[in-house]
């Protein structure tokens, strides 16, 4: 009996249940690594090929096997920066109708609308891009700037061409209209983080809203809403399946923003299915990946590091 | 802003100041207003986005939905296939892939939350995993591809399930450990107290207590990788056959969507939108089921 009682429990389970979450977290880390060290061999032939020429050259040509990065990267960032140019004020303006403007009922219904603008598989982003935002773009507005500001001395430069609905600018607003919800999903959160407080002393010193907003808000989350918009910027990097339907998929430095050009995760899409393995076209593929990945994670460490509790103001 | 906060605190009485902190008042309201509006419109717009995008698949995608889509395979153009075999492959990729990743994102989850917290190790891994969580699909497509289908020389169901398993891990790593962070010490150490070793302690009090939660994640995470497209273009490949073969080529929907989305053939071209808003409606219906799990606890 007294031996029952003072019988501690094994402490075997508690190893084994231990060891499996460690083991399960180091998996974690070894994903991580692996993706990186097989996109980096995969990319070598191409890497030792080519060298640094790789990252300059904007040859893509099956037939000579000649392959260069530098038309998608290009592609990738233009399109990402430009998305975050449309997407951060749209974002904002939500995120920020939420927090100080809506009628408390209205929040939830409004919020989770947005939310769902998220969870919109990609290839769906991809098909309403092609069906609905091109056809606008082809009819209406790529005519009107073309002959507007297009006409313009220095800026006309860069609203040319002919307009097929087609090309960077629409890529673009089809990747704002996929990040909008992350960035406003992220300042949402970060704005409710003010205490009341601080709003409420600014509201009896007779702010606006508008003031209350810009001068006690912004500058208490600035961090973590810098941190939501390179999320955003991250997200944006990646995207594969709505921009390989919008973008026209050429593989030439867009002069304008109407003009066709790739991204790298549109390209490897694209050319992927018509590589042999082995090849050295495969290959290039595989070290655009790995550029991608590095650009990724670059962004995304950053924006972390922003985002992180703590590393206010 | 300092400015105007002294401008409207001026001393009254001279009919000068009045009218100039009146001018100044309206001016704030007046800019206060402007903003205000371009906040309603700016949500408008994204509702509208939304709106849009459902109608659109409505619109094209109703005509074409009968009970032939939902119960013949897919057929050449002309001879009014279906997109069976399409959903049934994306029901068995992602029940595999959440199947796979669901218990490995868990315990990873649980030993950022209970076992590592803040140690070095323990932010490496939160740092990854968050990492994870937005990289491109894609390049995880590619990943599997160098590991599972280029070295066995083919296309694979399996490979299919082990992308989407990749994708799901960090999901349900996120939710897990943010909702196990919420459970109160005093429960742990009520059940330590008992006498209870601290597996225990996590497995019959903390998962009980933090199930709502950890159910979201999983139902997000299924949301999330029965749409996903790219990751499966070079890993189940699609197959335009009837075929539960985990060890051959299989067809989903995005992907099958994505094929016939680009085809030259108008029936073609109809089912895609059909597929289109099947899987919209079916993610964004698990997407409000996730929502109401979560609610239904507080």
């Amino acid at each position: 009996m007294s031996q029952a009682i003072t019988k501690r429990p094994s402490n075997r389970g508690d190893a084994i249940f231990a060891g499996l979450a460690r083991l399960s977290g180091l998996l974690v880390l070894v994903l991580m690594g692996g993706i990186i060290v097989v996109l980096f061999l995969g990319g070598l032939p191409a890497f030792k090929q080519f060298g640094a020429g790789f990252l300059i050259s904007d040859d893509w040509d099956p037939v000579q096997n000649s392959f260069g990065a530098l038309v998608p990267v290009f592609g990738t960032i233009v399109t990402a920066v430009l998305a975050l140019i449309m997407a951060v004020p749209l974002a904002f303006g939500i995120a920020f109708y939420l927090t100080e403007l809506a009628p408390l009922w209205f929040r939830r219904p409004v919020g989770t609308a947005i939310e769902l603008l998220a969870a919109v598989p990609s290839i769906i982003y991809g098909m309403w891009g092609f069906f609905v935002i091109v056809p606008i773009m082809a009819e209406y507005v790529q005519p009107f700037v073309i002959d507007s500001v297009g006409e313009l001395p220095w800026i006309g430069a860069f609203f040319q061409g002919p307009p097929f609905g087609t090309g960077i600018l629409t890529a673009a607003m089809v990747l704002a209209v996929m990040i909008i919800p992350f960035i406003a999903a992220t300042m949402r959160d970060v704005f409710d983080t003010v205490p009341l407080v601080f709003k409420e002393s600014a509201y009896g010193l007779g702010c606006t809203t508008w003031e209350v907003m810009r001068s006690i808000v912004i500058p208490y989350t600035r961090v973590s809403v810098v941190g939501g918009i390179i999320l955003g910027l991250g997200r944006a990097l990646g995207e594969t399946m709505a921009v390989t339907f919008v973008i026209g998929n050429t593989n030439r430095i867009a002069t304008t923003i109407f003009g066709p050009g790739n991204t790298i995760a549109s390209l490897v899409a694209l050319e992927f299915p018509e590589s042999e393995t082995g090849s050295l076209k495969l290959s290039s593929l595989l070290a655009l990946g790995f550029l991608l990945f590095v650009i990724s994670f670059i962004v995304l460490a950053i924006s972390r590091m922003l985002l992180k509790p703590g590393a206010k103001a | 802003m300092s400015a105007t906060m002294t401008a409207s605190g001026g001393v009254p009485g001279a009919a000068k100041n009045i009218s100039a902190s009146e001018a100044l008042g309206r001016r704030r309201h007046r800019l206060n207003t402007i903003v205000r509006t371009l906040c309603v419109i700016a949500t408008g717009l994204g509702l509208l986005f939304l709106a849009s995008i459902l109608f659109t698949l409505i619109y094209r995608g109703i005509g074409g939905l009968s009970l032939v889509v939902l119960t013949t395979s897919t057929l050449p153009p002309g001879s009014h296939g279906g997109l069976l075999n399409a959903i049934v492959g994306s029901v068995i990729q992602t029940f595999l892939g959440t199947l796979i990743g669901t218990p490995i994102g868990l315990m990873v989850g649980t030993y950022l939350s209970e076992y590592a917290q803040h140690s070095k190790l323990g932010d490496a891994i939160r740092f990854v995993s968050d990492v994870l969580l937005s990289a491109p699909s894609i390049l995880i497509g590619l990943f599997i591809f160098a590991l599972l289908v280029a070295p066995f020389g083919g296309f694979t169901g399996i490979a299919g399930c082990a992308a989407l398993a990749v994708i799901v891990i960090p999901i349900v790593v996120r939710t897990t450990e943010d909702m196990l962070g919420l459970i109160p010490v005093a429960l742990r150490e009520a059940a330590v107290a008992l006498g209870a070793p601290k597996w225990k302690a996590i497995v019959q009090v903390c998962y009980p207590a933090a199930r709502q939660g950890i159910v979201t994640g999983i139902l997000l995470a299924v949301a999330r990788v029965a749409g996903e497209t790219a990751p499966l273009l070079f890993t189940s490949l699609g197959n335009l056959n009837w075929s539960l073969s985990l060890g051959k080529p299989m067809a989903s929907l995005p992907v099958t969507i994505y094929q016939y989305a680009g085809s030259a053939f108008e029936d073609w071209v109809q089912l895609a939108w059909v597929g289109a808003l099947l899987i919209t409606f079916g993610v964004l219906a698990i997407n409000i089921a996730a929502r109401f799990v979560l609610r239904g606890g507080k």
